[in-house]
């Protein structure tokens, strides 16, 4: 019997299991995929807002603010990249700039601190590829990134090493009521108790809250990005958003933790967690770029991809106990700025939310950190050489566009939550993440996966179920 | 292994093999090859097809036949090799920074440095083809290197986006393993690809190759299920109305090689936007002195012969570097006129002894037509050419005559 069962293994849910491993509670996360992090916490923009742009009073104001404070100190705990880089919502004619006053009052009355109007000249100064239409920006020094699947599985990984359960292709199908607390059965027929729930489920928690009687409606909204290659790495210094208009709001361009640079995203309404790309997608995140940036650099486009937001019909975050079942708790619409959000989100839903249906009790071994997901090529030459000495699989570089080393993908596949498949590893390690995409070292990764885990070569997939790679022997 | 050498080679490939074997017999006395995987040849050792050879040996080998004769060589003469070893840096001074797993990370210093990295593919990724991210989809070379050297196949039912050699290679390859190969797809109106491999690898196996086609579109959630090609107009633009589905469990990308010069780019070696590899003198000296390029890394060779001769070139002009120090050069610049895409070398020392060989290689596909050099607005040479086609690399000629005469910039340019 679980004290607690988070049903959904992204962002929101990987916070929400570690903030309860800081308690004296039995947890597991529930995850429909063969992995963490295979619903919207793997393909979002990872930037974390400074507040400006949610009404104020909403929930996504609060938590935005909250989140934003808290995400340095997480992140170094669990030895994720985070940077704090500032963004600029930058405007292209007069009517724009009223809008960032609009939006700098609002942040203001939201607790964002520094917030500053600049001119062209300042704006030209701090951002050399800026279109020479643009005429004035709002900067937010608070303003960050982060990376959203770094986050995620490093939360679920320390939750775990605080003794956490993680089970994955486990695919809720239903939720009952018992005696002492609820039975939750997945569509493979297994089933775990447990005396609450909290529903994570992303654009499936809509489906989740109608198990157990009640009616949230979620929708998905898909947006397609582009990323360049590491060689554009400081194209922009910050993150640039499009000031809001009538027309709705454009795409961002920013850097990202590792050094790449991203565009994107587009917004289409989707029925599902659909996350094909299309042709127009991508050329309407070609034309917005073009439009902020002069020579954006796109022969450098290592790849593109979509990822759907899951939002409520309300647009705010919904956050609360279900109306139906007593200890089944729902958080759901987390769109953006979710991300930011999510440690404070996390931190509420524990200790404000489940609080009124379980002792919280401190968990006094609780260690909040992971050991820093250290990348060897950052590392200095004693301490290379150290690791080395220790295990030579270190002195292995698999991964040549990345520079990753045969034993940080053996560390991956077998430190919490273990990788599984080549995508895991991509997450975890960026091994098959730069310009060739995996061509040189996908063999070698699905090798050691193999070696780690003691299966056959044919049973590693790319990202679970049928997503076998080879099939077969040769002739 | 030692903490500096005459010369050190990054890569164990046919560039690198080939240069350090004429590094050593013109008088280079420590010579070190670098070579990340656990063993020499490169590229070579997964193309286990025939047809390399036949310029230099006049015999049709099998790549691992081809590497094996240098590797015999190089094992004659006192050379140093690690293999296992990834070069992860090389400093304007030539100093190398590397990795292994006996020895950690270590620095050598070279008195000359000869880049002989390769290419890679471009990846499906950097192409912003619409539809799903399933497994499936591989570039030509890995999936070669899964059926030929780990003995896996990689599906059953199989198209190939680009009839570039790798492509074509591979159509053949699945084929005779027992796969379908539905189609070849190229966006343009030609092949990139030679001639004999689209006869000896489509034809001969009625594997059709649609050009001015694309695809469009990739189905399917954990494995490809389905793509979608269409054809493109004169702008590479798809075309509505043309799409075909085409069922399948797998696509091949063979969509171009790019030079592998980040090494090049941390020694500080400008680049040529045109061949994406290092700009050079005929000597293959770049512009950083002492440091030296040859094989695909410098420029995308159709045939390994010709990187072996290149790399030979190389080996001679670092060994004479580290003899005689750094030469004084009278350098002119060689550019590419109408119809060529580029010509390498970029730079020709006017000082330098004997012919040059320029390479090049054509826009587009021509016909009885003529390659025109030009020095200044003055003819020096033509040659008529029956046939020409990008994907056939042109060599021109140039006599040390010629070259003393020139006084201005010379083009080469292709007249119909």
């Amino acid at each position: 019997m679980y004290d607690v069962i988070v049903v959904g293994g992204g962002v929101i849910g990987g916070l929400i299991l570690r903030e309860l491993t800081k308690y004296n509670l039995r947890v597991c996360l529930v995850e429909k995929a063969n992995d963490v992090c295979m619903g919207q916490s793997k393909a979002n923009s990872g930037i974390v807002h400074a507040g400006y742009d949610a009404k104020t009073g909403t929930q996504k104001a609060k938590f935005n603010l909250l989140g934003n404070r808290m995400m340095e100190k997480v992140a170094q705990e669990l030895g994720v990249k985070y940077s704090n880089i500032g963004s600029l919502v930058v405007a292209f004619s007069e009517e724009e700039c009223s809008a960032l006053q609009t939006l700098k009052e609002r942040g203001e009355k939201n607790g964002v601190s520094g917030l500053r109007i600049l001119d062209r000249e300042e704006l030209h100064r701090m951002e050399e590829n800026i279109s020479s239409e643009a005429v004035a920006a709002l900067y937010a020094p608070t303003g960050g990134i982060v990376c959203p699947y770094s986050l995620t599985v490093a939360a679920v990984g320390n939750a775990m090493d605080n003794g956490a359960d993680l089970h994955l292709l486990f695919e809720v199908e239903k939720i009952e009521k018992t005696e002492n607390g609820l039975t939750v059965s997945a569509k493979d027929g297994r089933a775990l108790q447990g005396k609450t729930l909290v529903n994570c489920a992303g654009i499936k928690s809509g489906e989740i809250a109608a198990m157990v009687g009640d009616e949230i409606n979620v929708n998905g909204r898909k947006g397609e990005y582009i990323l360049l290659d590491r060689e554009s790495g400081g194209f922009v210094k910050h993150t640039l958003f499009f000031a809001p208009t009538e027309k709705g709001k454009g795409i961002l361009i920013s850097p990202t933790v590792d050094g790449n640079v991203l565009l994107g995203p587009t917004a289409e309404e989707v029925d599902d967690g659909n996350t094909e790309t299309s042709g127009a997608g991508i050329e309407t995140v070609m034309e917005k770029a073009r439009k902020m940036c002069k020579n954006v650099p796109f022969f450098n486009t290592i790849t593109s991809f979509a990822g759907t937001r899951a939002y409520a019909a309300e647009h705010d975050f919904i956050l609360r106990e279900s109306e139906r079942t007593e200890g089944v708790f729902h958080c759901a619409g987390i769109e953006s700025p979710g991300l930011t959000a999510a440690p404070a989100i996390a931190e509420h839903v524990v200790k404000n939310l489940l609080s009124t249906r379980l002792k919280l009790e401190k968990n006094k071994n609780f260690s909040p950190y992971r050991k820093a997901d250290y990348f060897f090529k950052d590392l200095s030459r004693e301490e290379k050489n150290e690791l080395i000495k220790k295990d030579p699989s270190y002195g292995k570089i698999v991964c040549r566009c990345e520079g990753i080393t045969e034993g940080e993908i053996r560390r991956a596949v077998r430190e919490n939550p273990p990788a599984l498949d080549t995508d895991a590893v991509k997450r975890r390690t960026r091994a098959g993440m730069g310009r060739c995409q995996g061509g040189f070292c996908q063999s070698q990764v699905m090798e050691i996966i193999a070696q780690e885990r003691g299966v056959a070569l044919e049973e590693v997939t790319k990202k679970g179920k049928n997503s076998y790679i080879i099939r077969g022997r040769t002739k | 292994m030692k903490n500096s050498y005459e010369i050190v080679v990054i890569g164990g490939g046919p560039a690198g093999l080939a240069a350090a074997i004429a590094a050593y017999d013109n008088g280079a006395k420590s010579v070190l090859v670098l070579e990340r995987e656990e063993g020499l040849g490169g590229i070579l050792n997964q193309c286990i097809h025939n047809g390399f050879g036949l310029a230099r040996f006049k015999e049709s080998l099998s790549g691992p036949e081809y590497a094996e004769r240098f590797i015999a060589e190089l094992k004659k003469r006192e050379i140093e090799v690690l293999t296992g070893t990834t070069v992860l840096s090389v400093s304007p001074e030539k100093t190398v920074v590397a990795l292994n797993a006996e020895n950690g990370e270590f620095s050598v210093q070279a008195k000359a440095v000869i880049l002989a990295m390769g290419c890679r593919e471009r990846s499906k990724g950097a192409l912003n083809i619409a539809g799903t991210r399933p497994a499936g989809l591989f570039s030509a070379g890995a999936a070669q290197k899964f059926v030929n050297i780990k003995g896996y196949m990689p599906g059953q039912k199989v198209v190939i986006l680009g009839s570039g050699d790798i492509g074509l290679i591979m159509a053949r390859r699945m084929t005779l393993e027992g796969a379908k190969v539905l189609a070849v797809f190229d966006i343009m109106p030609y092949s990139s690809g030679l001639k004999r491999n689209v006869v000896q690898c489509l034809e001969d196996f009625g594997i059709p190759l649609y050009l001015n086609h694309t695809i469009v579109k990739i189905e399917g959630e954990e494995r490809v299920s389905a793509i979608v090609a269409a054809e493109v107009d004169e702008n590479r633009k798809p075309i509505a109305g043309t799409e075909k589905r085409f069922e399948c469990d797998t696509v091949l990308f063979s969509v171009g090689l790019i030079p592998e010069n980040e090494l090049s780019k941390s020694a500080g070696v400008p680049l040529s936007p045109l061949t994406k590899g290092a700009i050079v003198y005929q000597n293959r000296e770049t512009l950083v002195s002492g440091v030296f390029a040859c094989g695909n890394v410098l420029q995308v060779h159709d045939l390994v012969d010709f990187v072996s001769e290149e790399a030979e070139i190389a080996g001679k002009a670092a060994a004479e570097y580290v003899r005689f120090g750094e030469s004084e050069k009278e350098p002119i610049d060689c550019v590419n006129g109408g119809g060529v895409s580029y010509v390498l070398p970029q730079k020709i020392d006017k000082r330098a002894q004997g012919k040059i060989k320029l390479f090049f290689r054509v826009r587009e596909r021509a016909e009885n037509c003529s390659i025109v050099v030009r020095c200044g607005e003055e003819e020096i040479a033509r040659r008529k050419k029956r046939v020409v086609a990008p994907g056939e690399m042109e060599t021109f000629i140039l006599t040390e005559e010629q070259i003393k005469k020139a006084v201005k910039e010379i083009t080469v340019s292709l007249e119909k």
